[in-house]
């Protein structure tokens, strides 16, 4: 019945939509970022432990759409032992695929099933969540907080316009 | 009532190559051609400024704008016409009691009695009001996923309110409030009452005198009727002991650069050009659900709502928010790990027109540990073959995501 949105929807995704992984939140002192699309309500929380400049390790947890837990999965998977000048560029690629469709950037991998993502640009939001949490947990500021602060955290508006 | 369908010509399309199944009707429901064509009349023949006005087609205008309020006061027994305001919608309605009733009579440690189960359009008014007058906001419990109100301690909350202001109809929930009691308990503890009935309105009919309140709110658009319309009920005493709500033309008596004094209700609280052909629209739109029978329309509501509930409460690993009896003409569910954007995304796919979200009433969703639901809102032109067909889509799309 709804063959036509496999492009969007498609088989990788719905599986870690349903089964996320790194799915759990991390002990301080751990980062925690606040990540939240007031457009559909998703909220993401996204730990990351940092190991020098690389992430050592890193979890999400949260509620939303197939679109940006999927998304929050794979990013957690692919930021995982990479330095924050490595995910900086990880973020321009993925950014540039999911508004213009472009999936030729070196190290995608995997993430290249979001390139469907274009073609309905009120779902870019839910794509880019979980990465705009990641910038701003690299970039510390105010949203770099322990656990046990996140609560009180300022939740960076996360999405494009 | 099913014929009635081929009164509203947006209904009779393709969505996506699908015949179109709106259930979006709680936000707002499809005008009949007996609504356009009185609106797109009044801009051919009659249009023109209403009131002062000599020559014949301001004349016509002001006929028809100050028959609708006559016509609104019929519609909802009303003792006159003075106790109708016009304004663009509840949302605007709520704010003006807040604002023109608040500023006289609200005072530092003073209460307002809410529920938790309000718009927040019956919230955030309250909200602006109470910070500004140093009041306090007081909330009536919901039950839990059955969508009740816990009166339990309403007695209690009820003691020493200034206002109480409730929902007629939940829109998130299909809940559907004991407005004349909880009016009586709280005329009892000496509370002024506001209804919002913004769900209730055209669905139901609707008798504000012996419902007992105070003030009323409701907008066209969700009965049938055109947007950027709507009406606040207020009893007449109460409306004379108001400030004005906005300052400008019409709303006066005499202006002097010194001051000025006020019209008498209801034109004192309308300033400015009103939304004149807006109140043809209404007027259309009332004739045209009295035309049905409003309690026609309420029984193929209730129906509607219950063939729903069940239908729905059959998928596996749903959750339905709201009573099992009882209910109004709509459903909100959680439909197991799939989420409400996608629900409604892959819903529009095959042309059903559902809406998911929190349904502007976030405090709701978060007491009852859900981010966003699904919703799906009926009318009068909703058949049950519809509901058959969501429930077969619903199915498809939970195994959509499970593969």
């Amino acid at each position: 019945m709804f063959e036509d949105l496999d492009e969007l929807y498609q088989e990788v995704i719905r599986e870690h939509s349903t089964h996320p992984r790194n799915f759990r939140a991390l002990p301080s002192p751990a980062r925690a970022v606040d990540g939240h699309n007031p457009l559909c309500g998703d909220q993401v929380r996204l730990y990351v432990a940092m190991d020098g400049d690389r992430v050592a390790d890193v979890g999400f947890t949260g509620q939303g759409c197939a679109i940006s837990r999927a998304s929050a999965s794979m990013m957690t998977e692919a930021i995982k032992g990479k330095s924050r000048e490595e995910i900086r560029r990880a973020f321009d690629s993925f950014h540039e695929m999911v508004t213009t469709g472009r999936s030729d950037a070196k190290g995608l991998g995997k993430l290249t099933v979001f390139s469907g993502v274009h073609k309905y640009p009120v779902r870019v939001k839910c794509a880019m969540l979980a990465w705009h949490a990641a910038i701003a947990a690299m970039e510390g500021g105010v949203a770099e907080v322990s656990t046990e602060q996140a609560e009180e955290a300022p939740s960076p508006k996360g999405g494009e316009a | 009532m099913e014929a009635r369908r081929l009164d509203f010509p947006a209904l009779d399309q393709d969505v996506n190559g699908n015949r179109l199944v709106y259930l979006d009707n709680a936000a707002t429901t499809q005008k009949p051609r007996a609504v356009i064509g009185e609106i797109r009349r009044f801009y051919e023949r009659d249009n023109s400024n209403v009131h002062r006005g000599v020559h014949e087609l301001s004349n016509r205008a002001t006929l028809g704008y100050e028959g609708a309020r006559k016509r609104a006061a019929e519609f909802l027994n009303a003792t006159s016409a003075e106790e109708i305001i016009f304004t663009r919608g509840t949302t605007e309605s709520i704010n003006l009691v807040a604002s023109a009733w608040g500023a006289r009579h609200l005072r530092r440690g003073d209460r307002i009695l809410l529920t938790e189960m309000e718009h927040h359009s019956n919230l955030i008014p309250w909200q602006l009001l109470a910070a500004r007058a140093g009041a306090r906001l007081d909330f009536v419990p919901v039950t839990g996923d059955e969508g009740l109100l816990d009166l339990g301690r309403i007695d209690e909350l009820l003691d020493g309110t200034r206002l109480f202001a409730f929902t007629h109809i939940s829109n998130a929930l299909g809940t559907v409030n004991p407005v004349g009691e909880l009016c009586r308990r709280a005329k009892a503890a000496g509370a002024v009452t506001l209804v919002d009935a913004a769900q209730s309105a055209g669905h139901a009919p609707l008798n504000v005198r012996e419902i007992g309140c105070d003030f009323l709110a409701l907008s066209a658009h969700k009965m049938a009727g055109p947007t950027g319309m709507g009406l606040l009920y207020g009893r007449r005493e109460l409306l004379e002991a108001m400030d004005p709500y906005q300052g400008g033309g019409e709303m006066i008596s005499s202006v002097d650069f010194g001051g000025s004094t006020w019209a008498a209700v209801p034109h004192k609280f309308e300033a400015g050009t009103p939304d004149i052909s807006g109140a043809f629209g209404l007027r259309a739109a009332m004739d045209y659900l009295d035309g049905i029978g409003r309690d026609r329309i309420l029984e193929h509501d209730r129906a509607l709502g219950a063939y729903a509930y069940a239908r729905l409460a059959e998928i596996p690993g749903i959750r339905l928010l709201g009573p099992a009896e009882g209910r109004a003409g709509l459903v909100s569910f959680v439909l197991g790990d799939v989420h409400a954007h996608d629900v409604v995304m892959l819903a529009d796919r095959v042309g059903i027109a559902l809406r998911g979200g929190h349904h502007c009433t976030q405090p709701l969703h978060r007491k009852l540990g859900v981010e966003s639901t699904t919703r799906a809102s009926f009318y009068l032109y909703n058949t049950a073959e519809e509901i058959d067909r969501l429930a077969d889509v619903l199915r498809e799309i939970k195994r959509y995501f499970s593969r």
